[in-house]
């Protein structure tokens, strides 16, 4: 052990993994098992009202779900980790635990197509209302704000356009207001942007991506910065009052900086359910383990091929801010100055039917509806993820009729090139 | 000591060391956070004496409840504060007149007195502050991590199963605590 703190890579590889102390397995093992048996009575009920730490049943916590979440506590520099089934049961699980009925929250319009639905249509059932701001307008943020605000929601790169947000700025607007700032950090991982270290208090994470990073598996990830207070105002009855179902516990006071996190376990995981599968910890687990090396190259080569397309006499424009030219390249120098990330945006000349023809003509690339594979990926959000929307929200959201996205991979940059020199043809 | 950032190996060696605590603020009330940390450092083989002045010849989980620090007939190692910040400062002040003195003020989440800290330190004590005993004991043992917690710890050495043998329960690997 060492009070010397570790490198990003060496974290990745150890940080929540120490050898098993029942069998001293090297590699966490996978703990294929819904429950878990109890030393006694009192060992039960000690466990049930939150005593004592330990595992009582996998929808609430699994020892390989546990080496992950404390990874990701230590990669993103939170106080505690919460692992789900998606990105999308973290968001669920979040709102759940800061919301009430009639309650609003602040989100940019620059977000995954996946998000802007649940916000707009099945937060409505629970009574939580999104009120929608503009991420390059500050004062749309502050205009968007009302007594009923309970959070601010943003991501540190978006999805599809490759935006990156000014998230110091977004902080001190939910600072000021007194609301926890959330950014969904999934396009850049923690090895690109820290955004608690820019005064974010919640971060939520698609595992399903670069985290995990090799297509095969689901997950997601709420992580507690541990730098909001709870308390103020009794704004959050679910962190600062008595819990009538743990017998009168005050989470905020009982659990302090790690006190979100436990909360959205022992209340969202346990009621609401959308607990990961401790074989996809494993597989999230294993891949995160490269995270640094696969996200370096990722935006290696993603920069070399935004480049390219950015020469091509048959491209309209490239959005993506690694490049010198791009509106959003100082705040990449400033938020993610190893890499610009691996997902972002063209158009052809030819417009619709011109982007359509590449994504039917591409022969390495896949196409398909997800980012942050270790294999290049291509889509046409307008005709797919973001099918949902209005042409004004599809423009909104980056994602208009002649959009198509590339979520660029580790293959042989050459070969990526070249697939899509002859998909443009 | 810097408050705002305690080193790993300053609060093992504490945690390591000490074998009597007083709890200063002990509640009977089961969802407090002072009787989850009574009954936890109790179970990792600490001799924990509660103490609060309105419960005196009580029993909380079998220990006799104290009024005030000086009544304690024992030699106290480690004073464990659950009061708020000025109480903390009064309860140090009781902790420094006592014979032996004890070795280490805690003072747990929210309670932070950096007078009183001073105080404390340049009588030779040990001061934590802002910290609850559980969650570190639980850091420094590996039993944080089980629910996802960041212990800022990374280690190639294999946790260790608590001397108590129970399932589900690990310990420090240093010198333990015995009655």
């Amino acid at each position: 052990m060492t009070d010397r703190p570790a490198g990003f890579d060496t974290l990745a590889i150890h940080a929540g993994a120490a050898p098993d102390p029942a069998t001293g397995a090297r590699i966490t093992p996978i703990y294929q098992t819904t429950a878990y048996v109890f030393n006694d009575v009192k060992h039960a009920a000690d466990l049930f009202a939150l005593r004592v730490f330990g595992n009582i049943y996998t929808r609430i916590m699994n020892p390989t779900q546990g080496v992950l979440e404390a990874k990701i506590a230590a990669l993103e520099g939170g106080t505690a980790a919460l692992a789900l089934a998606s990105g999308h049961a973290a968001q669920m699980v979040i709102f759940h635990t800061i919301m009430q009925p009639g309650d609003e929250f602040v989100a940019v319009r620059q977000l995954y197509g996946g998000s802007i639905n649940q916000f707009n249509h099945s937060f409505k059932s629970f009574g939580w209302h999104v009120v929608w701001a503009d991420a390059e307008d500050m004062n749309s943020i502050e205009k968007a704000l009302s007594p009923k605000t309970k959070a601010i929601f943003i991501e540190s790169i978006a999805n599809p356009g490759g935006r990156i947000t000014d998230i110091a700025a977004v902080a001190k607007i939910a600072k000021r207001a007194g609301v926890p700032l959330i950014v969904d950090n999934t396009l850049a991982t923690p090895y690109l942007c820290k955004p608690i270290e820019h005064g974010a208090n919640i971060v939520v994470h698609s595992l399903t991506k670069f985290m995990g990073g090799h297509g095969n598996s689901m997950g997601g990830a709420i992580v507690d910065g541990g730098n909001f207070d709870w308390s103020k105002g009794g704004r959050y009855p679910l962190l600062s009052e008595p819990n009538e179902s743990y017998h009168g516990i005050k989470f905020y006071e009982t659990f302090g900086g790690m006190a979100f996190a436990i909360t959205c376990r022992v209340l969202g995981l346990r009621d609401l359910g959308p607990a990961i599968s401790p074989q996809n910890a494993f597989y999230i687990l294993t891949g995160m383990e490269t995270l640094g090396l696969r996200m370096q190259r990722h935006c290696d080569n993603a920069l070399k091929v935004a480049e390219w397309l950015s020469q091509n006499p048959k491209v309209a424009w490239v959005i993506y801010a690694g490049l010198p030219t791009d509106a959003h390249h100082a705040l990449h120098k400033k938020y993610a100055p190893k890499g610009a990330g691996a997902v972002f945006t063209f158009g052809l000349k030819g417009g619709y039917e011109a982007g359509v023809k590449v994504v039917s003509s591409v022969k390495l690339l896949s196409h398909l509806a997800n980012v942050g594979d270790t294999r290049s990926l291509i889509i046409h959000p307008a005709s797919t993820t973001h099918s949902q929307l209005t042409p004004d929200q599809l423009k909104k959201a980056g994602a208009g009729p002649d959009v198509v996205r590339l979520s660029i991979g580790i293959e042989d940059v050459a070969d990526i090139i070249a697939d899509l020199e002859q998909a443009i043809g | 000591m810097n408050h705002d950032s305690y080193p790993a190996d300053y609060i093992r060696e504490i945690l390591n060391s000490v074998k009597v605590i007083a709890l200063v603020g002990a509640s009977g009330n089961v969802v407090r956070p002072s009787y989850f940390v009574l009954q936890y450092l109790l179970s990792k083989g600490y001799d924990v004496i509660p103490i609060n002045p309105g419960l005196v010849g009580q029993s909380l989980l079998g220990k006799t409840v104290y009024g005030s620090l000086k009544e304690v007939p024992q030699a106290i190692d480690m004073v464990d504060i659950f009061r708020n910040s000025k109480a903390a400062g009064t309860i140090v002040d009781e902790a420094l007149a006592l014979t032996p003195k004890p070795s280490v003020i805690w003072m747990q989440l929210f309670v932070r007195n950096d007078e009183a800290a001073i105080r404390a330190e340049a009588a030779g004590l040990k001061v934590v502050m802002n910290r609850c005993s559980k969650i570190e004991y639980g850091k420094l043992s590996g039993e944080w991590a089980w629910v996802g917690g960041n212990s800022g710890i990374i280690s190639s050495r294999r946790q260790h199963m608590h001397e108590s043998g129970k399932m589900q329960s690990l310990g420090l690997g240093g010198i333990s605590p015995k009655r």
